[in-house]
């Protein structure tokens, strides 16, 4: 008898091992630092992130699966990996001062900011549905932890009960779905659905048995995505969730888990599921445009400026929906690219938000720190030119507006949409890019056009600096020049839709 | 390569943009050193750009001082820039009219002249490039480009209700252009899908035949976006509060180039891409702009504050240049795109006139003034001047453009004629009449008593406007022959094969 050994071949995850290491070098080291060295950890992090990048490009090009094909290491996981570490770095970046501010513990954030960054580029890599859910729980674990990681404030408590409560719902529904889906085709391996889709005849396995559970099974997995990522109406704890939790969490988690999210959720509807495309196509339309909609209104109407991001947040998985809905390249490239777009200009946001609602440590005998207010943006042109001045480019970019990165973006989405002759969705995006403008001018509105009368005190960091600077020239660089970015995008996507 | 063997098309529209590199690296306080350098930049960009006129060739329909680079390959998109005798005079305009802007905010702006000029030499950037590009992809980053700036400057530096008057500007604006972006799309894969060519290049799309059924829909997107920005009645709502409110140079901006380039989408765009949704729609756009010029004329007739008669006059004026540009023959097209240049110099001029007054007395009601002839000869000559260019004396610049636009209207359309030319008689009473409650009668009112006559810096602001009134006026061929060319390609193109 022949015992099949399976093929390990580690170097398909090198850059996931290296961020897990560095987690764990980050726990050992906070028990043996000094009280003076408490940015030890964060220094730590970023160097492993920075290594893993460099794995990540020595490793580049490459493709290979591993794991008995449950993960590969192919252009789209590159990709979306460049995509989690370049959020992950800017996230410990913007966490360093305020999290030593927050008074919260150094140790256990980093190394659970790592964690959750390592379960994002699983996800990315992921090529079996239980690989899919094992990275969606390493991801959202220390997420809800992060979430609540601010005990003096009874918010971030409930934020991180809300998020944990529906996000393990979410995870049951996903599960189920994996389960019915091993009921209808035999496997959990998306090569060896593809496989069964492909043998048999989709039309003739409804009317056999095995559709009705295909297709519920689907939905049940795209209930489950829908949560993740927040499309309308299983966005409902976005608003609390980001509102409540530390600002730096809320900027690491509404880029990172979404993209990770939309990762896994183009990985199986394109590359595994696309000849149900006809059953899964509108239904996803009708949430895009749903998403996009609510998100835009209700952003309208916010004062705060995290819960605004976060309805924003929801708006924008809506147009980012839009390449799923269109499954061609552009599509799926423009995905990839409106991610890393969308991390840099919304890190850069939030990252904002860290500088204008300063914490106030507890020690001060204030229970954490109040909402950023819109309105304490006041005059900060006059106050800080230079800040005020990315602020307006994250927003504008935000907005869609040329030639900036979240223009160049949209553009590559909507023209995916009426590439797949869907004009009316591409008309609806820019319909709601219009919409957008309304609440992202209002911030530049009161950043330039309003004097504060009694100004808050700014928290800046150099590091903050660096992090805000250098997501406001991506932002700019990628809407000036983005063929090399979209290029790599177009190469990164050949293997997932089989050209 | 061109005929100047340098790429000065990229040099007329970025040297701003380089100008705006060096303004950062000057602090804040030094606000006359900002403010001579914008001025220095702003008038080099005008005299390089002087270049372009006299090595036009008159008699070539091509476009010239082509530049042509790839900019995002994989999707057709190229940094495409040329000149033909519809845009030469736009890019002159701009660049004629933004050092005169500047110069104008010499003492109106003294709160954040630095970020004030940043946005100003920004403006000109992106609006030469509206006027050169020849890529749609290209155009549209131009396009929406201006938009930016021009909210700044009139949300930061403006009137009372400057914040509402930008935030109505941006979103008409921006609403009007995301159809347009749709549109261009649409056009981008039937082109790509017919002949295997994906490209956003303008030039080669022409060469392509749009579907009789297709034209219909992106000619109304186009269209709507252009339309948004003439203003073409009844898009022009947001018009009235961003003049008032915009601070004097913005006004003067906005007036003199940023309206054109609705009109200008209309003659590069609308017209070939789409010629036969084009001719279907003649009657359509003529009708609006026929309302435009008559409604536009008579509520400039009921206002009282002089700038917003401005405002409306504007909206009047553009209405006869889109009505020329809608008659589809040679000489309403070149008096609409002459008319467009004779409007920003007589409105640019105007608005400069009532910022001078403004910044003197603080207010811009009609009825606040009276008799101010023997206080203000100076400035009173001026603005007769330009009152009777803009009421079209023969003689003055105004005259030539409409003169020649309702030729080519008559020829199409007498009853269209019939009802522009009482738009004309309107505008001279408007016009006259604000004119003589301003300056004659008796010099009533205490404060108007102290007025000072124009300083030797606002001369030299209206002097450049002023000879090209002359100018413009008495040899109009020196203008009208730089057209000639294209028009005549323009509406071959048109016409079809």
């Amino acid at each position: 008898m022949n015992i099949d050994i399976p093929s390990l071949n580690l170097i398909v995850l090198a850059p996931q091992f290296v961020i897990i290491v560095a987690a764990l070098v980050v726990l050992l080291a906070d028990l043996f630092r000094g009280q003076e060295q408490k940015n030890l950890p964060a220094w730590l992090s970023l160097a492993g992130v920075i290594f893993s990048a460099v794995v990540l490009f020595a490793t580049w090009g490459g493709e290979a699966s591993s794991f008995q094909k449950m993960a590969a290491a192919d252009g789209y996981s590159q990709f979306l990996n460049l995509i989690f570490l370049t959020t992950a770095g800017l996230s410990i970046l913007i966490s360093i001062k305020y999290i030593a501010d927050e008074g919260l513990a150094v140790g256990e954030y980093y190394a659970l900011l790592l964690l959750a960054t390592a379960g994002m580029m699983l996800m990315g890599a992921a090529t079996d549905l239980i690989i899919v859910f094992l990275a969606l729980e390493i991801l959202s674990i220390p997420l809800y932890v992060l979430t609540g990681l601010n005990r003096a404030r009874l918010e971030s408590g409930e934020a991180a009960l809300k998020y944990f409560l529906l996000g393990a719902f979410a995870s049951g529904f996903f599960l189920y779905g994996i389960a019915l889906t091993y009921g209808a085709t035999g496997t959990t391996n998306l090569a060896g659905i593809v496989g069964f889709l492909g043998s048999a005849n989709p039309a003739l396995s409804v009317v056999e048995g095995a559709g009705p559970y295909l297709t519920i099974a689907l939905g049940l997995l795209l209930i489950g995505f829908a949560f993740k990522v927040a499309l309308v109406p299983f966005h409902t704890w976005v608003p609390d969730v980001y509102q409540g939790a530390p600002t730096s969490v809320t900027a690491f988690m509404s880029v990172g888990a979404k993209a990770a999210g939309f990762a896994a959720l183009a990985r199986v509807l394109l590359y595994a599921f696309p000849t149900l495309a006809s059953g899964w196509t509108v239904p996803l339309a009708a949430l895009a445009v749903l998403t996009m909609t609510l998100g835009n209104l209700a952003a309208i109407a916010q004062t705060d400026i995290k819960r605004m991001l976060a309805y924003s947040s929801i708006a924008h998985a809506g147009y980012i929906l839009m390449g799923v809905v269109a499954a061609n390249e552009a599509g799926v490239a423009g995905i990839l690219f409106y991610l890393l777009a969308y991390a840099l200009m919304n890190v850069g946001a939030f990252a904002t938000a860290i500088v204008v609602g300063p914490a106030l440590s507890p020690s001060k005998g204030k229970r954490g720190e109040p909402g950023v207010e819109i309105a304490d943006y006041a005059g900060l042109a006059s106050r800080r030119p230079f800040l005020a001045a990315a602020m307006a480019v994250f927003m504008l970019s935000l907005a869609g507006v040329p030639p900036l990165a979240g223009f160049m973006g949209k553009f590559y989405l909507f023209s995916a949409a009426v590439q797949a002759d869907l004009t009316w969705l591409a008309l609806v995006g820019v319909l709601n890019s219009v919409l957008s403008a309304f609440f992202y001018l209002r911030v530049i509105v009161v950043m330039y056009m309003k004097e504060a009368e009694e100004p808050k005190p700014l928290s800046l960091s150099w590091p903050l600096g660096i992090a805000i600077a250098l997501a406001a020239l991506g932002t700019l660089a990628l809407g000036l020049w983005p063929s090399p970015l979209l290029d790599m995008a177009r190469q990164a996507i050949r293997a997932l839709l089989g050209s | 390569m061109n005929q100047l063997g340098l790429p000065i098309l990229s040099l007329i529209t970025f040297l701003p943009l380089v100008g705006v590199l060096v303004i950062l690296f000057i602090p804040g306080e030094k606000a006359e050193a900002i403010k001579n350098w914008a001025f220095a930049v702003a008038a080099v960009d005008f005299v390089i750009s002087l270049a372009l006129y006299f090595t036009f060739q008159s008699d070539s329909a091509q476009m010239q001082f082509v530049e042509h680079v790839p900019w995002i390959e994989n999707l057709g998109i190229s940094y495409h820039l040329g000149v033909d005798g519809i845009s030469l005079f736009l890019v002159l305009l701009t660049t004629l009219l933004s050092p005169i802007a500047i110069l104008s905010s010499w003492t109106a702006i003294t709160d954040k002249v630095k970020e004030y000029m940043i946005f100003m030499l920004l403006l000109e950037t992106g609006m030469i490039g509206v006027f050169v590009a020849l890529d749609l992809f290209l155009f549209f980053v131009f396009w929406e480009a201006t938009l930016i700036p021009m909210y700044f400057l009139i949300g930061r530096w403006g009137g009372a209700r400057r914040i509402y008057a930008a935030l109505k500007f941006f979103l008409y604006t921006f609403g009007g252009s995301a159809l347009m972006l749709v549109a261009i799309l649409v056009l981008y894969f039937m082109n790509a899908r017919a002949t295997g060519q994906p490209t956003f290049d303008l030039l080669q799309l022409l060469q392509f035949d749009v579907p009789a059924a297709a034209q219909t829909w992106l000619f109304l997107a186009f269209a709507l976006g252009f339309a948004i920005k003439v203003p073409l009645f009844p898009f022009h709502t947001w018009l009235p509060d961003a003049h008032v409110e915009a601070p004097t140079a913005g006004s003067v901006i906005l007036a003199g180039v940023l309206l054109k380039m609705g009109a200008y989408g209309f003659a590069r765009f609308c017209l070939p891409l789409f010629p036969e949704a084009s001719v279907t729609f003649v009657p359509l756009m003529s009708v609006l702009a026929i309302i435009g010029i008559i409604y536009g004329a008579l509520v400039a007739l009921s206002q009282r504050d002089v700038k917003s008669l401005v405002a409306y006059s504007s909206v009047s004026h553009l209405g006869f240049v889109v009505l020329g540009i809608f008659t589809l023959n040679a000489q309403g097209v070149s008096g609409g795109i002459l008319q467009m240049v004779n409007h920003g110099l007589s409105t640019g001029a105007l608005f400069l006139l009532v910022g001078m007054l403004y910044e003197r007395r603080h207010t811009r009601l009609i009825e606040d003034f009276g008799g101010l002839w023997k206080q203000l000869p100076l400035f009173g000559t001026f603005l007769l001047i330009v009152t009777l260019s803009s009421i079209g004396l023969p003689g003055l610049n105004g005259f030539v453009g409409e003169f020649t636009i309702l030729v080519g209207t008559f020829r199409a359309n007498v009853v269209y004629a019939v009802f522009a030319a009482l738009g004309i008689i309107l505008g001279a009473w408007y016009m006259l009449t604000m004119f003589r409650q301003v300056m004659h009668g008796p010099l009533d009112k205490p404060a108007n008593r102290e007025l000072k006559d124009l300083t030797i810096r606002e001369i030299a602001v209206l002097v450049p406007i002023v000879v090209l009134i002359f100018l413009i006026g008495v040899f109009p061929n020196l203008f009208f022959d730089k057209m000639g060319a294209s028009v005549t390609a323009l509406l071959a193109q048109v016409a079809g094969p």
